[in-house]
C-alpha cells in the first residue's frame, strides 16, 4: 500500500531546503541505508535547485514506493522552463549553462538507481528518479 | 534570513554550520568571513561540516570559493568533520573539492593550522640565510 504523495511548490531557495528535508523523512521512513539516504537527499537538492534555477521553478513530488520485492522512494521533479534542447550536452559532467559546476544533472544521475527525463526545448523538463532499498 | 556565526579563537577562525543552509546564507557565509578575516587577521580558518547531513555541489563550491578567498587574504582553510556517508556521496557525485585542506576534526585541523603556519615563518626565515649559504670564495 503506497501513501500518497507529497508535493512541494519549488519557488525559492527554500523550497529547494524544505524538499531536502521531506525526501530526508521518507528516506529514514523506508529503512534505506544512510549512504543511500545522503545520496538520495544530495541527487533531490541538485534537481530541485535545477528546478529553480534553470526552469524558473516548478513543483517537486516525493512519494514511497514498492515493486512488490523492495520498497523505495521516488521522486519527480517537473518544471515548465525552457526545456533542454541538447541532453547529451547537458549530461557531459562539467557541462553548465548557468553558473554551476555542471554537475547536478550528470551527477544526480550516478547517485540515483533510476533515472528518467522528459524534455524539449521550449516545453519544461519532467524528471522522475527512484532509490531502492538494498 | 539565517547567518552562521563565526567565531574567533586565538588566531583563527572557526565556522560550523549547524543548519540546513539555504544557497543565499552559504553565500552571505562567504561574504562574512572575507570579512571577517580582513578584520582580524586571523591566518586560518576552520570549517566545520560535521553537522551536515549532504554536500551538494552548490555547499561544496562555496567551500571551494571560500578557501580561494581565504588564501588571497593570507588565511589557510582546512574543512573539519566531514561525515563518511557524506564523503562517499561527493565522490561519487564527481565533486572532489580540489584544493581543499581537509581534518577529521576541530582538534586536527588546528594542529593542521598551527603545522603550516610554522612551516611557512620557517621559510621566511630561511629564505634570506639560503640566500646568504652559498659561499662564494673570497676573490
Amino acid at each position: 500500500m503506497n501513501e500518497p504523495a507529497q508535493r512541494i511548490e519549488v519557488a525559492s531557495d527554500q523550497d529547494v531546503v524544505r524538499v531536502r528535508q521531506l525526501v530526508r523523512t521518507l528516506a529514514v521512513a523506508v529503512k534505506l541505508s544512510l549512504v543511500d539516504q545522503t545520496k538520495l537527499v544530495t541527487a533531490a537538492s541538485e534537481l530541485a535547485r535545477n528546478t529553480l534555477v534553470y526552469g524558473g521553478g516548478g513543483w517537486v513530488e516525493v512519494a514511497q514506493t514498492d515493486n512488490g520485492r523492495r520498497k523505495g522512494i521516488r521522486i519527480v521533479f517537473s518544471d515548465q522552463g525552457p526545456g533542454i534542447a541538447d541532453l547529451d550536452l547537458a549530461f557531459t559532467d562539467g557541462y553548465t549553462s548557468g553558473g554551476g559546476l555542471g554537475l547536478g544533472l550528470s551527477g544526480a544521475r550516478r547517485l540515483v538507481d533510476e533515472f528518467d527525463i522528459v524534455t524539449a526545448a521550449g516545453e519544461g523538463t519532467t524528471i522522475t528518479v527512484t532509490k531502492w532499498c538494498r | 534570513m539565517e547567518r552562521v556565526p563565526i567565531l574567533k579563537i586565538g588566531a583563527i577562525l572557526l565556522v560550523s554550520i549547524q543548519i540546513d543552509m539555504e544557497d543565499q546564507v552559504a553565500l552571505q557565509l562567504q561574504e562574512d568571513l572575507a570579512d571577517r578575516i580582513v578584520a582580524t587577521g586571523c591566518h586560518g580558518v576552520i570549517i566545520d561540516i560535521s553537522a551536515l547531513d549532504i554536500v551538494d555541489s552548490f555547499v561544496g563550491r562555496t567551500l571551494a570559493t571560500i578557501a580561494g578567498i581565504s588564501k588571497v587574504l593570507d588565511a589557510d582553510t582546512v574543512v573539519v568533520g566531514m561525515r563518511p556517508a557524506v564523503a562517499i556521496t561527493l565522490v561519487e557525485l564527481g565533486l572532489s573539492l580540489p584544493g581543499i585542506r581537509t581534518a577529521l576534526n576541530v582538534e586536527l585541523g588546528m594542529d593542521l593550522l598551527a603545522r603550516e603556519r610554522f612551516q611557512d615563518e620557517d621559510e621566511d626565515e630561511d629564505g634570506p640565510d639560503n640566500a646568504e649559504t652559498p659561499v662564494v670564495p673570497a676573490p
